[in-house]
């Protein structure tokens, strides 16, 4: 029976549509999770040493220290990353298949992702590296028994709180809060979790805690995807009830207004944009990395331009590359409606716009760092509007992903988002402006490298009709094959 | 109103539609008949340029489909579910769907009350989206909509199948409304030939994407048809 189950599986894979269009992604994301084989690999073996000689700490005492936070980030990253186990279940009800062995089977598959192998590129050698160096055998056993057990603990949790929006924000708020209070001194969580985790080492017994943990969330997910595997219940996409909306506000735009308040609705009323929408404000953050000067690497006027495209251009990338998309599942309508391509496109340029704006206003935290920082936010924002919305529609133009709108997966990282043409584009997205700014600035002068960014967006912002003339084309032109890659559903 | 010149389409070196000439004149009801894979559904998208035909082209009202989009103003279709937007509500959709044709709420509303023993009040202020919709429902609301804003065309793939069966006697009674109207012409395709003999005035017979048969509906149309279909069976049957 597992063996059928096994071979479905392997058939949705290499049917899926998305795969013959894609393999070079499929080559490439490969390359990416080798990538990241490889430096968790790196860290697992050197860490230890970078700790004690580089840092003088005691290795196994400071991991735990830090281990609340990696498990937090674990939890954080497959809950934005990690795919639900829907195996298709619904044909399978009606098949003699036990209801029990649908449901091991589905929960083992989450337990086989590759959110829960990469673990063990970090925890194997370092393991290793500690019997080496002379730790008790048995206790550095149960100690990578219960941490392992721990973080499979987290798969399950994060099956529990997918459907749940709030309490991903809550993880997340606390995390930046936790971080913050630590850094500046404030409070140190780790000093209070950090013995806990120590004391699996310490007296070996206690790894079980996590074992049992382990199995009990097993059990409780079991029970409780088996006693809801029914059409009208655990399976049942969730309704909410709607309400009609007039937003007369968005009238005064006249002939974008009619797409502008269906946009407003679209990131409103679905996961996936909403997620995206709400995640993408978080850029504004971003600079943060950049303008504290908390990594040297990022010192230097390439990066400061760099960062402040992104800080209010989170919305502008996130929402924009998947113009037209967004409307993939009602797309044939659109083509065939009394709809002006202009207008449709113009409409989706100002909701980027009006982001942007709104982006900006939020970042006005930024001149507490000194009005230049701010100054750099600005110009960011300036050459976002007069420059990379448009770049943006215009490498959407030839991203021909249908979009879910209902599932909230694969919101980050959708791989057939990346290809040749949209990846090109993101020169003039991110690297002229750099450029530009590093010219200005080693040739005149600091201020003057802002201006020549500046000049550049108010000449796109001038000719914006031209250049929507173009992108125009380009729709057109891709029209017919967009249609058909959206018709095909994966 | 509408002209077909020379139309194939081919999908790698197969082609599944082939039609030489045929013209719908303004006002006709035209029904739209065929097995799957007749061609029906892609005659639609090429009328609609969803699709790019291999050859030939179609002129809607003097307007070559592939070529302007002018048509789009008189030209309105409810093909499948794709053409309603899931995350709206019924009425947003035709508020949505008559601002495109220049109407404002006042007149989608006003358009609306002949329809409410059509939506059989379970689909206009409901707490629903259109994605939580029964097919049926969303069905009749695809329907409803493509009939907003006086288009001159008015393209309707399999309108019958999924809805219930007051409401496909319901839908027969709209689509005879348009029987003496010069003005609209209407596309209709269907399986069922009860019904499509009943509302068409003419019944174009499509097979492997070629036109076999076109006939002014008549008392004795429906039995026509049901012979040509029988006798492809007991064709069959001699073969094998």
């Amino acid at each position: 029976m597992l063996t059928s189950f096994i071979q479905l599986q392997w058939k949705s894979f290499f049917r899926s549509a998305s795969l013959s269009s894609n393999l070079i992604i499929k080559i490439l994301m490969g390359f990416f999770a080798l990538y990241m084989m490889v430096s968790f690999a790196i860290l697992g073996t050197s860490i230890y040493f970078l700790l004690e000689q580089e840092l003088g700490l005691e290795p196994l005492e400071t991991v735990n220290r830090f281990m609340i936070y990696y498990l937090a980030m674990d939890l954080l990253a497959r809950y934005m990353l990690q795919k639900m186990p829907v195996v298709n279940i619904r044909p399978l009800l009606y098949l003699p298949f036990k209801k029990s062995k649908i449901v091991h089977f589905s929960l083992w598959k989450t337990i086989l992702s590759f959110f829960n192998i990469i673990h063990a590129f970090v925890l194997v050698p370092f393991t290793v590296v500690l019997l080496i160096k002379g730790y008790d055998a048995l206790a550095v056993i149960a100690w990578f028994l219960a941490i392992s057990a721990l973080i499979f603990c987290n798969n399950f949790i994060n099956i529990f709180i997918n459907a749940i929006n709030w309490v991903f924000f809550i993880v997340i708020g606390s995390l930046i809060i936790l971080g913050a209070l630590q850094y500046y001194q404030v409070f140190d969580i780790s000093l209070w979790t950090g013995p806990i985790f120590h004391s699996l080492y310490k007296t070996p017994i206690t790894a079980l805690i996590p074992v049992l943990l382990l199995i009990g969330f097993y059990q409780i997910a079991f029970h409780y995807f088996k006693s809801n595997l029914y059409l009208d219940s655990g399976l049942a996409t969730k309704q909410k009830d709607g309400k009609t909306e007039q937003l007369q506000w968005v009238n005064r735009f006249g002939s974008v207004g009619v797409f502008l308040k269906n946009d407003i609705k679209l990131i409103k009323r679905n996961k996936r944009s909403k997620t995206n929408t709400l995640i993408s404000f978080l850029f504004v953050f971003y600079g943060l990395l950049f303008f504290t000067g908390a990594l040297e690497m990022y010192e230097g006027p390439f990066w400061r331009m760099f960062a402040a495209i992104f800080v209010t251009g989170g919305f502008l990338f996130s929402f924009g590359q998947f113009v037209p998309s967004w409307d993939s599942s009602y797309y044939p309508l659109m083509m065939s409606q009394n709809i002006r391509y202009r207008d449709y496109l113009n409409s989706k340029w100002w909701l980027m716009v009006m982001a942007t704006l709104v982006s900006l206003v939020m970042a006005s935290f930024y001149l507490y760092f000194g009005w230049e920082v701010y100054l750099a936010v600005v110009v960011g924002a300036c050459y976002n509007i007069g420059v990379n919305s448009y770049m943006v529609l215009w490498g959407g133009a030839y991203v021909k992903t249908p979009i879910d709108l209902t599932s909230n997966k694969k919101a980050f990282g959708d791989s057939q988002a990346f290809n040749a043409k949209t990846l090109l584009l993101t020169i003039p997205k991110l690297v002229i402006p750099m450029l530009l700014y590093a010219l200005g600035y080693y040739t005149i002068g600091p201020i003057y490298g802002y201006g020549l960014v500046l000049l550049v967006a108010v000449l796109g912002f001038a000719f914006k009709e031209k250049v929507f003339d173009i992108i125009l084309k380009v729709y057109k032109a891709e029209k017919y094959k967009t249609l058909a890659a959206y018709k095909q559903k994966n | 109103m509408i002209q077909v010149n020379s139309l194939t389409k081919k999908y790698k070196e197969v082609a599944v539609l082939n039609i030489d000439s045929l013209e719908i004149p303004s006002g006709e009801i035209c029904g739209l008949v065929g097995n799957n894979g007749a061609g029906k559904t892609t005659f639609f998208s090429l009328l609609l340029d969803l699709i790019k035909a291999s050859t030939g082209h179609i002129i809607n009202n003097q307007v070559q489909v592939d070529m302007s989009e002018d048509w789009k103003p008189f030209t309105s279709a409810f093909i499948d579910e794709s053409f309603l937007i899931g995350y709206l509500t019924p009425e947003e959709y035709f508020y949505f769907i008559g601002e495109l044709r220049g109407l404002n709420q006042q007149d989608v509303d006003l358009f609306l009350q002949n329809f409410e023993d059509f939506f059989h009040g379970e689909i206009l202020q409901g707490k629903k989206y259109l994605r939580d919709l029964s097919k049926g429902n969303q069905k009749k609301v695809g329907i409803v909509a493509s009939f907003i804003g006086e288009p001159k065309v008015i393209i309707l793939d399999e309108p019958f199948a999924n809805l219930d069966p007051s409401t496909q006697i319901r839908l027969k009674k709209l689509i005879g409304t348009y029987k003496d109207n010069p003005e609209v012409t209407l596309l209709i395709s269907s399986h069922d030939l009860a019904h499509v003999t009943e509302v068409c005035q003419r019944i174009v017979v499509l097979n492997k994407g070629q036109i076999v048969k076109d006939i002014q509906t008549s008392e004795r149309t429906l039995r026509d048809l049901e012979g040509f279909f029988s006798e492809e069976i007991l064709n069959e049957t001699l073969v094998d």
